[in-house]
């Protein structure tokens, strides 16, 4: 990039934020030097097949502050991140092992209260966690914590979930309210009252494996819409599965402390994570079906279809109450706090 | 916040065309209208709006985004400190990215100056008592609306007796700025969105000069429906030919504002006698520097800051943008030279930039 205007030879915050500068790191350095069959697919989870079973594998690193924020931790959040990515590739979580980079100086107590709620909500899902690594270093403060998780997984026999399955007139479901996570951190970060904090939604989401399996074969495609939130997750959907996808902004749901957060902030909801949803694109015919089957879970109430898929270029574009189109792309740096 | 009644605000987006499409007809040109605020310009693009009415008005964004305003010899500065050893800069997340001429914070904070992201300004209070070894510096860019928070910041830190916590002091202030832009001839304007926020502090009345050039103006609140209202009043008085600046926002807005805001200002700052803009130059009593007693936690005090001077980024034309002499997609690099992950201006960074919001809400 040599008629670059900020020519960033450092690795900035912005890299990992999941929109377009971690999108051209992984497509410049990573994807080019691991390259792979399995890598190439590019989904959140990597298919590998072993004597006729299809086994699913990922792995994802967290880093969050607070560590403890309303409706949930980093350990909740370590396995919940990680099981979800199996879930939404159409798999039955089996094992899990973690990582730990402790920072110098952390408070022992503060990290037996994270691996103990790493402990139990591994423990609630039947998971093992079956082997683990600590180091220490000096991460730049002492809540500084970093964790990883890898999770393997059994792939059920009628899924094949894949973006390039998408077709014109297939739409596109939300399990839940989106941004509840996002807008939950950032609120914590800003101290707001309590009574006015949105509640983060970090929860596993076995419920969309075990209500939706029979319908497996109905579903194109899966995915958690976490960091970069639903507007990155299906610009990565509509570009790898060439379609266009449209939402309608009015029937996306959204809990009216988000909204709040976001417009105070002036940050777009759409592009706040959330850690306990499931973005599915199912065929048209089974729609119906796949909603009634998520609302029947206290956790899948407030599904909703949002959008459809047409032909088109792989953009996704949000129509608004008033009858404008605007496209949504790709965020070019974490969304951060305005000044007035 | 309940979803505004659809019927409502589409009722009202048909009475909006048919005044703006009589008002077209009478000029044979578009109906060119300044939204002086950035988070007008961006709420505008967001709900659609600017599209809706593209085919009859000509919204042109103004001086109204703190970010963009600022000279470029200030964030050279700016920046500059945060490379010293002995500082820790703390800042709104809006200026982690804007280019300077020379580095922005993202890339220093990488390289390892101490740049801290805050979320509200108390916090540089605390990072300072904490980090007694560092000079903790906030940078205070903003206008009337940010002033009150950064006047409690200070006073917070003088009462704590802190000696290692300084201000980069940076706040401008709104109306004279558009009294420069409407001297100047103020582009043709037809019309006038006075910003919101704003007047929430300084009170409606504070625009009312407006009315001596004979441009229609109204003060608008930033929703879908209260843009829309705004678009009502302003396009009605354009088309009865009446000068006047009306209050559509009302229900926040006070004539006189909001007076314990103004007298915080009034305790920690005074009038710099000028302030240099980006696209204005240099304005009389246009910017705000520390009174007096409080002098002493200006960081200009602490440091002596040498950067050469520059105009502005050559290529860039954000000077024009906030001044409403063009759109985003008239200027060249729009898109090519320049884009949100490889910006050439702070108008394609800060999330009250004009560039940023036509980038990401009206490309096609
Ligand atoms: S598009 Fe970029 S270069 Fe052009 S005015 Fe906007 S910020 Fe400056």
């Amino acid at each position: 990039m040599s008629t670059s205007n900020t020519r960033q030879e450092v690795i900035v915050s912005s890299h990992g934020d999941g929109g377009l500068l971690t999108h051209e790191l992984l497509q410049r350095i990573f994807f080019p030097a691991f390259s792979n069959q399995w890598l190439d697919q590019a989904g959140d989870a990597a298919v590998l097949t072993l004597d006729n079973q299809r086994l699913a594998m990922t792995t994802d690193s967290f880093v969050v502050s607070p560590l403890f924020f309303p409706g949930g931790d980093i350990g909740k959040l370590a396995v919940c991140g990680t099981v979800n990515d199996l879930i939404v590739s159409g798999a039955q979580p089996l094992w899990l092992s973690a990582a730990f980079i402790l920072p110098e100086g952390m408070p022992r107590r503060m990290l037996e209260a994270v691996v103990q709620s790493m402990a139990d909500t591994a423990r609630g899902l039947r998971l093992p966690i079956i082997t683990g690594d600590t180091k220490v270093a000096d991460n730049g403060g002492p809540e500084n914590l970093f964790i990883s998780t890898t999770g393997i997984g059994l792939v059920h026999t009628g899924a094949d979930l894949h973006p390039g399955n998408i077709e014109p007139s297939d739409v596109v479901i939300v399990s839940g309210t989106i941004g509840d996570h996002g807008a939950a951190i950032l609120s914590a970060r800003l101290g707001l009252a309590p009574q006015d904090s949105p509640t983060s939604d970090c929860a596993p989401l076995n419920f969309v494996f075990t209500k939706l399996q029979p319908l497996f074969p109905e579903i194109k495609v899966m995915r958690d819409p976490t960091r970069g939130g639903i507007a990155t997750t299906l610009i990565e959907l509509a570009s790898s599965g060439k379609v266009d996808l449209v939402l309608e902004e009015s029937s996306i749901p959204i809990k009216p402390k988000v909204k709040a957060v976001a417009d105070l902030l002036g940050v777009d909801p759409y592009y706040l994570a959330s850690e306990g949803k499931a973005l599915l694109v199912v065929k048209q015919e089974a729609a119906d079906a796949v909603l009634r089957l998520l609302r029947e879970h206290p956790q899948g109430e407030e599904s909703a279809v949002i959008g459809v898929a047409e032909p088109g270029k792989g953009n996704v574009y949000l129509r608004t109450s008033l009858g404008g189109t605007r496209q949504l792309r790709m965020l070019a740096g974490t969304p951060l706090p305005r000044i007035c | 916040m309940d979803r505004i009644d659809d019927g409502l605000l589409k009722a009202l987006l048909r009475k909006v065309d048919s005044l703006g499409q009589r008002a077209q007809e009478q000029k044979r040109r578009k109906v060119k209208i300044m939204e002086v605020c950035g988070t007008h310009t961006v709420s505008f693009a967001r709900s659609g709006i600017t599209s809706l009415v593209g085919s009859y008005l000509d919204l042109r964004s103004g001086p109204g985004c703190p970010v963009c305003v600022t000279h470029q010899q200030d964030l050279d500065r700016m920046f500059a400190l945060a490379k010293l050893k002995d500082t820790l800069i703390v800042t709104f997340g809006d200026m982690l990215r804007v280019p300077g001429t020379f580095t922005t914070l993202e890339t220093e904070k990488a390289r390892g100056a101490k740049v801290h992201i805050c979320y509200s300004p108390l916090e540089a209070v605390d990072l300072a008592a904490q980090n007694p070894s560092y000079n903790v510096i906030l940078l205070s860019i903003g206008f009337e609306t940010t002033a009150p928070t950064i006047a409690a910041t200070l006073l917070q830190a003088a009462e704590a007796g802190l000696s290692n916590f300084y201000l980069y002091p940076a706040l401008k202030m709104v109306p004279p700025a558009l009294l420069a832009l409407l001297q100047d001839g103020g582009c043709d304007l037809d019309g006038l969105i006075l910003p919101g926020h704003v007047s929430t502090v300084l009170g409606s009345e504070a625009f009312h000069f407006v009315g001596r050039f004979g441009i229609p103006a109204v003060v608008a609140g930033f929703e879908p429906l209260e843009l829309l209202m705004g678009l009502y009043v302003l396009l009605r008085m354009i088309n009865e030919e009446r000068a006047a600046v009306e209050n559509a926002y009302s229900h926040v807005v006070r004539a006189k504002g909001n007076l314990s805001a103004q007298r915080l200002i009034n305790l920690c700052f005074e009038e710099e006698p000028v302030t240099h803009w980006r696209g204005l130059g240099p304005i009389p009593s246009s910017g705000y520097r520390l009174a007096e007693r409080y002098a002493a936690f200006d960081v200009r005090t602490r440091y002596e800051l040498h950067t050469p001077p520059v105009e502005a980024r050559p290529r860039c034309r954000c000077g024009d943008i906030i001044t409403g002499k063009i759109s985003p997609f008239e200027c060249p690099l729009f898109n090519k030279g320049c884009t949100p992950s490889d910006p050439a201006g702070p108008c394609m960074v800060s999330s009250e930039g004009a560039c940023s919001a036509y980038y990401q809400y009206m490309l096609r």
